[in-house]
């Protein structure tokens, strides 16, 4: 598997899977972050403006509002995920995958300001790249991690054949990875298909497009099929 | 158990699951008839995380165990999510949290009380003898601008324009300043301390500084009534998000027998009381400060009494605020 995976075993001692987001879609998600934000300020000062002095009031306080509160309201009220996250598919969870909550959110959030050191995030993106699971300082100091949110999976439309037995005995692994083949068939070529199944030629003895649908009815008959 | 027949006998409980899941995360509290079919979920996760075990343990297919993974994580967030009453949490902290916070980490408190305090006590007295010592610290601009502020010829005509208008403005901006200032301090102190100890010394001087050049030039009767007041707040507020800060500097160097990542762990989640009640302090400051302290038409010894209440009263919340409780 790739190294951004990581298992988390859980009390019931199950092993889950969460795969780790990287610096460069945290980055993504900060500028949309930060893009957003700018809209917003401009849009309420402006809006504000025509209440006189108690509405440059409320902007003062809306400004501050925005500059500390704006991700930590979102991670905690929104599942962990501020607009920016949300739109790059992104999270914040506590280690122990469990939604953050407002301390921790606020600890991630208020250390910004030592991350940014000395400038343009430069202390955040050393301290990402020291840790395997891509922490900055204030997610060490919080005890959270950001995280893919998978999307929803579609189910996989699988090839109606006969079910046939394979010619030889498959190991797990094995029974696997004709499965999965089975599952992926809509997202290949059918070249690209056949260049797979050619790999097991000397098993099938059979290639292109006979060897594909062979190793459908395989894959139907691992699943249960008769 | 070939898949097919695991997958025909699991489905419907799979589906259900899913439902749940699907009315927990929309979190609209109307739909009644959902929050209904919240029955066994436990029960039904349990069952989930057993089917995703069996699963993996099988070598079923790829798509199969993705979404049971995918269920029993989802599943792990709501079972696991840890939730309070705000209101009754807000409460609760003010009245017991933040002073039991205080004594819990009363060293920290100490030493950013220290820390804040003497330098200013210092160089107001150093000030006070040799008034040159303010440029040390401020440009001349800076100077010529908060006398002016304080003149006492100048404040009267200053007031007699400032309407309650002027006081939201200043309100909004005590918020944005002050409270960002108290934050800054807290966050710094993760650079081992070092951040924290430089902001409680540098705004020590700063506002020491400001206290003795002003007194020796004998704008007393402006400056000291405007400062009493809000003083009690803020100054205690800042001191205690050096404290807080000087806590997660501390966790970072001192790990103890905990690994360090853990130690600040730790030492943050410790210190968040702190910064909770900062944020308060500093609200309450702000306030006063905006509305209070800049009134003019009362007398100095008003303020000065008011002043020396609102001391009383943040020493003796800090001190012996509600020691027993949950």
């Amino acid at each position: 598997m790739l190294d951004t995976y990581r298992k988390l075993e859980t009390p019931e001692s199950i092993d889950l899977d969460i795969r780790i987001a990287g610096p460069l879609v945290r980055a993504l998600a900060f500028l949309l972050d930060t893009l957003i934000r700018f809209v917003i300020h401009i849009g309420v000062s402006v809006s504000l403006v025509i209440f006189g002095d108690v509405g440059m009031a409320a902007t003062l306080i809306f400004t501050f509002a925005l500059e500390w509160f704006y991700p930590v309201l979102f991670e905690v009220l929104l599942n962990g995920q501020t607009p920016g996250k949300m739109a790059m598919g992104i999270a914040v969870v506590n280690d122990d995958n469990t939604p953050v909550g407002w301390s921790a959110s606020i600890v991630r959030n208020f250390l910004r300001v030592v991350d940014f050191l000395p400038m343009g995030y430069i202390t955040g993106l050393v301290t990402i790249t020291l840790n395997r699971d891509f922490k900055r300082v204030g997610d060490l100091a919080a005890g959270t991690v950001v995280i893919y949110r998978e999307k929803k999976i579609p189910a996989p439309q699988l090839p109606e054949t006969r079910a046939a037995p394979p010619p030889v005995a498959l190991n797990l692994q094995e029974q696997r990875a004709v499965l999965g083949f089975a599952e992926r068939q809509q997202s290949l070529t059918p070249e690209r298909r056949a260049e797979l199944a050619n790999h097991l030629q000397p098993v099938l003895h059979r290639q292109d497009q006979p060897a594909v649908e062979y190793l459908f009815r395989i894959a139907s008959w691992l699943r249960g099929g008769r | 158990m070939k898949q097919q027949v695991f997958e025909q006998q699991n489905q419907a409980l799979w589906e259900r699951f899913e439902r749940q899941l699907g009315a927990l995360e929309k979190r609209h509290k109307k739909d009644k008839a959902a929050a209904e079919s919240l029955d066994h979920f436990a029960d039904h996760y349990r069952q989930i995380c057993h089917s995703l075990a069996l699963a993996q343990e099988r070598q079923y297919s790829p798509h199969l165990i993705d979404h049971l993974n995918d269920l029993a994580l989802r599943g792990h967030q709501h079972f696991y999510r840890r939730k309070g009453h705000i209101l009754y949490n807000l409460l609760q902290f003010v009245l017991q949290g933040f002073p039991q916070a205080i004594r819990r980490e009363y060293r920290f408190v100490w030493l950013g009380m220290l820390l804040f305090f003497v330098p200013a006590l210092v160089m107001g007295g150093l000030t006070w003898l040799d008034p040159n010592l303010v440029y040390a610290v401020y440009g001349p601009d800076d100077v010529e601008q908060f006398v002016k502020m304080y003149d006492p010829d100048n404040h009267a005509k200053f007031s007699e324009n400032r309407g309650s208008s002027d006081d939201f403005v200043m309100f909004g901006f005590y918020i944005k300043n002050n409270i960002g200032i108290g934050f800054q301090t807290f966050a710094s102190g993760i650079l081992l301390g070092i951040g924290a100890l430089f902001h409680l010394i540098f705004n020590g001087v700063a506002i020491g500084a400001v206290a003795g050049y002003l007194t020796e030039l004998g704008h007393t009767e402006t400056f000291w009534p405007f400062v009493v007041g809000h003083g009690a707040f803020e100054l205690t507020g800042i001191a205690i998000s050096g404290a807080a800060g000087l806590k997660l500097g501390y966790g970072l160097l001192c790990p103890g027998r905990l690994t360090r990542r853990q130690s600040l762990i730790n030492a943050a989640r410790e210190a968040m009381p702190l910064v909770y009640g900062v944020f308060f302090l500093l609200l309450v400051a702000a306030f006063v400060e905006a509305f209070w302290s800049s009134s003019t038409n009362l007398p100095d010894t008003a303020k000065y009494v008011a002043g020396a209440s609102f001391w009383l009263l943040v020493i003796s919340y800090l001190c012996l605020g509600v020691r027993r409780g949950s």
